[in-house]
């Protein structure tokens, strides 16, 4: 027997569906990050400075160069799903909540291509 | 609708929260202080590739200075932190771990993982 209306449906309430997508996402960039995130921390401690020309040098070489692109593109990612919980879950007004989730959608692009075209200027 | 001893909801601001609540909102914290670190790292690398040496030399004085180097150490403990319990979440979610005991010992575990991390690396890194 049904004892709901499928008024929610018309007017669109309930869950965006796609709540498994961000969480499958957050714990699968997390799991990429964990070698990763070793792997920066022993690259910049093994350095012998962390001066521009010591840092350059070592970026101009192709596989640091994919490690810090893979591991900088997996942590804006992963922090871009972050911030999304943290402003849906503190900015209420929902005006203010959707030019937040529009601006950072966009922070995250910007910041994805500057680390891709910096990491092929170093290397090429 | 009489009774006067029903339970209520926790009042924050007399609330004794649990290791395991200070444990969440620090995870939240140095995430939130992680982004900021990642977009310091994102405009470090476009500095090195894209402008002068003084540019980037202007991100190593910073950092070489008392108050960038106590940045970064923060920024270390952050990301040990939510490092180590990142992978005590990931114990959560294929149900590990759950029982109060494991909780507790885990968060305390966590903790001092990332003090004694951050500690290693500051020490041989310097």
């Amino acid at each position: 027997m049904q004892y709901r209306t499928e008024i929610k449906r018309v007017k669109g309430l309930g869950t965006a569906k796609h709540g498994f997508g961000h969480w499958w996402m957050q714990r699968l960039t997390a799991v990429l990050m964990l070698p990763l995130g070793l792997w920066f921390v022993f690259s910049l401690m093994s350095l012998p400075s962390l001066a521009p020309d010591a840092v350059i040098q070592w970026l101009q070489n192709s596989v640091p160069a994919l490690l810090m692109m893979l591991w900088v593109v997996t942590v804006v990612y992963h922090a871009t799903l972050g911030l999304q919980v943290i402003i849906e879950d503190y900015v209420h007004d929902k005006k203010t909540a959707l030019t937040l989730l529009i601006l950072l959608k966009f922070a995250m692009v910007i910041m994805i291509a500057m680390v891709v075209f910096s990491l092929f200027k170093l290397v090429l | 609708m009489s009774s006067s001893n029903r339970p209520t909801s926790p009042h924050l601001q007399v609330y004794k929260m649990p290791l395991s609540a200070k444990l969440s909102i620090l995870h939240r914290l140095t995430g939130l202080a992680l982004s900021f670190a990642a977009v310091i790292l994102v405009f470090w690398l476009f500095a090195l590739a894209y402008f002068s040496t003084t540019t980037s030399l202007a991100f190593y004085g910073f950092f070489s200075s008392v108050f960038g180097k106590i940045l970064l150490i923060l920024f270390t403990f952050a990301f040990f932190y939510h490092f180590c319990n990142g992978i005590r979440h990931l114990f959560w979610d294929i149900g590990k771990g759950f029982d109060l005991e494991t909780v507790n010992k885990s968060g305390l575990f966590v903790v001092a993982a990332a003090v004694v991390l951050t500690a290693v690396v500051w020490i041989i890194g310097a």
